[in-house]
């Protein structure tokens, strides 16, 4: 069963509708792709799974559970949607680190604040925090940054923040990781080492939706691929089918930009 | 000779003239100094509870709606739903405070409560320096609170959602992330109000408290035999100068503390 269901999601701002009856399906370990012009409410989605935005209707399921519904109001409790967003990993354009904590800190700080939520808390708190911190060392290795635990955000290049941000989301191992243009703020170079990154989650089989304008890494990273313009889904499918042989002529214009370049 | 003037200053310094107007002065000080802790320790705590009035969300009405399932239709409606009372109240406080003098909010808070046979603060200097102090409270926690307003709102949202998408509660999102960024934002900005409030002290003498203004004038009315002395009210300068000197010194190793992020 898929491990992700959005059904019929639509959200207005005021009067304008930025998502129009979207609903897809993720495969647990699968990665999708979505892409598509600014404006097109790629990261409206992204956001509206996050509960950073507020759907005006439809319904989200992980794992076949509905984690949102928009004609069910409990279903949008603050004090129940804080435990529900640790089912989606978020990583923002704009890193958005704490800067005021090192990076080892970025890391380990939310999963802290949710052991002290555990009763045996106050008993074992010395080894649930060492715990905490030798995961958040092993998470640092795995992106290359072992050597930078004790830097401050703002000591590092943007490509090593957003390296920090997705070992940040992934402390909390969530089911689904969502990337925002992880890779618009960096420049080429940069972009490839956080890219490569992604590239080896995904040989992990992490379950991960990608917003990105990097068509040729989402052609060979993603499984699927969704085109979405003006707040539709325009095109679904395999990311090399979407990707190199689009169907729908409003696919093929967007994507005709980048082979030019 | 050359040295006259300095024989002359050490005489000065070791009369008893200066002796007595520099006892005088130091328990006008003191009263200025404890006005000032007592503001500080006051409008800051009270500073940030306005400024969350200031910014609140809170619309009863609309509240009310959404709990029926109504959506407000047509532009009264509307406008009630919108209304966020909290904030208008806060707003207006804020307003009336910061747009009134000071020296007129401590002269209204100190007269008018006995006028209206409301309550009297008492008499002597404890109750004098209650009013005074309620007055000052009040004042800068409103300044303040804008002051706070600013460094919250400049903190980046990202901040905020950052926490949001990491499962922290609204209260561990503010403790935990926005509020030492807010401090670090704020602290130029409070530098220049509480030397402001170093100053600003001077204002209780209007209802003759005897803080260190009052004080250096009472030489030139008659004060311990002496009067017509001119100086002692210049000296008082001093005080202030080496006063906002140390409050200087201390906000500035502050701002160094927190130098280490950006």
């Amino acid at each position: 069963m898929a491990i992700l269901q959005v059904q019929h999601l639509e959200k207005h701002f005021g009067k304008t509708q930025v998502l129009k009856d979207i609903s897809f399906e993720l495969e647990k370990g699968r990665a999708l792709a979505i892409i598509g012009s600014s404006g097109s409410g790629k990261t409206t989605l992204l956001r509206c799974l996050n509960f950073l935005e507020t759907p005006t209707h439809g319904k989200i399921l992980v794992e076949g559970q509905t984690l949102f519904d928009a004609e069910a109001p409990a279903t949008q409790k603050e004090s129940k949607v804080r435990k529900k967003r640790l089912h989606f990993g978020m990583v923002f354009q704009s890193f958005n680190l704490f800067p005021q904590y090192t990076v080892l800190k970025n890391v380990t700080l939310a999963k802290e604040l949710l052991a002290k939520e555990r009763p045996d808390y106050k008993a074992n708190k010395k080894q649930i925090l060492e715990e905490i911190a030798q995961e958040g060392r092993s998470l640092l290795q795995k992106m290359g940054l072992e050597d930078r635990e004790g830097h401050y955000p703002h000591q590092l290049s943007g490509g090593q923040q957003q390296r920090v941000a997705i070992a940040r989301a992934l402390a909390l191992s969530p089911d689904i990781l969502c990337f925002d243009e992880p890779t618009s703020a960096l420049d080429p170079e940069l972009t490839g080492e956080v890219l490569k990154v992604i590239r080896s989650l995904a040989e992990q089989n992490t379950t991960m939706i990608i917003v990105t304008h990097e068509m040729a890494f989402a052609r060979d990273v993603a499984d699927q691929a969704i085109f979405m313009d003006k707040g539709v889904i325009v095109e679904r499918g395999s990311a090399r089918q979407v990707i190199d042989s689009p169907r729908e002529e409003r696919t093929r214009q967007f994507l005709s930009r980048y082979s030019k370049s | 000779m050359p040295w006259t003037p300095f024989y002359q200053m050490a005489e000065f310094f070791a009369s008893d003239q200066f002796r007595t107007v520099l006892n005088a002065l130091n328990s006008g000080f003191l009263v200025t100094l404890e006005l000032f802790c007592v503001t500080l320790l006051g409008a800051l705590p009270l500073g940030l509870i306005i400024s969350f009035g200031s910014m609140s969300r809170f619309r009863p009405f609309g509240w009310l709606a959404s709990q029926f399932g109504l959506t407000p239709k047509g532009r009264v409606a509307k406008a009630i739903c919108a209304f966020r009372p909290i904030r208008l109240v806060t707003r207006l406080l804020v307003w009336l405070v910061r747009g009134t003098p000071l020296v007129l909010q401590i002269i209204i808070l100190f007269y008018v409560p006995g006028m209206l046979d409301l309550f009297t603060w008492g008499g002597g200097e404890t109750a004098r320096f209650t009013a005074v102090s309620v007055a000052f409270v009040l004042n800068y926690a409103c300044y303040f609170s804008e002051i706070y307003r600013g460094g919250i709102q400049g903190v980046p949202v990202g901040q905020q959602e950052a926490g949001q998408v990491l499962g922290m509660t609204k209260s561990q999102i503010f403790f935990r992330v926005t509020l030492l960024q807010m401090v670090k934002r704020i602290v130029p900005p409070m530098s220049n109000e509480i030397i402001t409030l170093v100053k600003d002290t001077s204002l209780a003498r209007v209802i003759a408290l005897q803080e260190v203004i009052w004080m250096g004038e009472s030489f030139m009315k008659g004060n311990s035999g002496y009067s017509g002395l001119v100086w002692p009210l210049f000296f008082t300068a001093v005080y202030y100068l080496v006063f906002s000197g140390v409050v200087t010194i201390l906000l500035g190793k502050l701002e160094k503390k927190l130098e280490f992020f950006r």
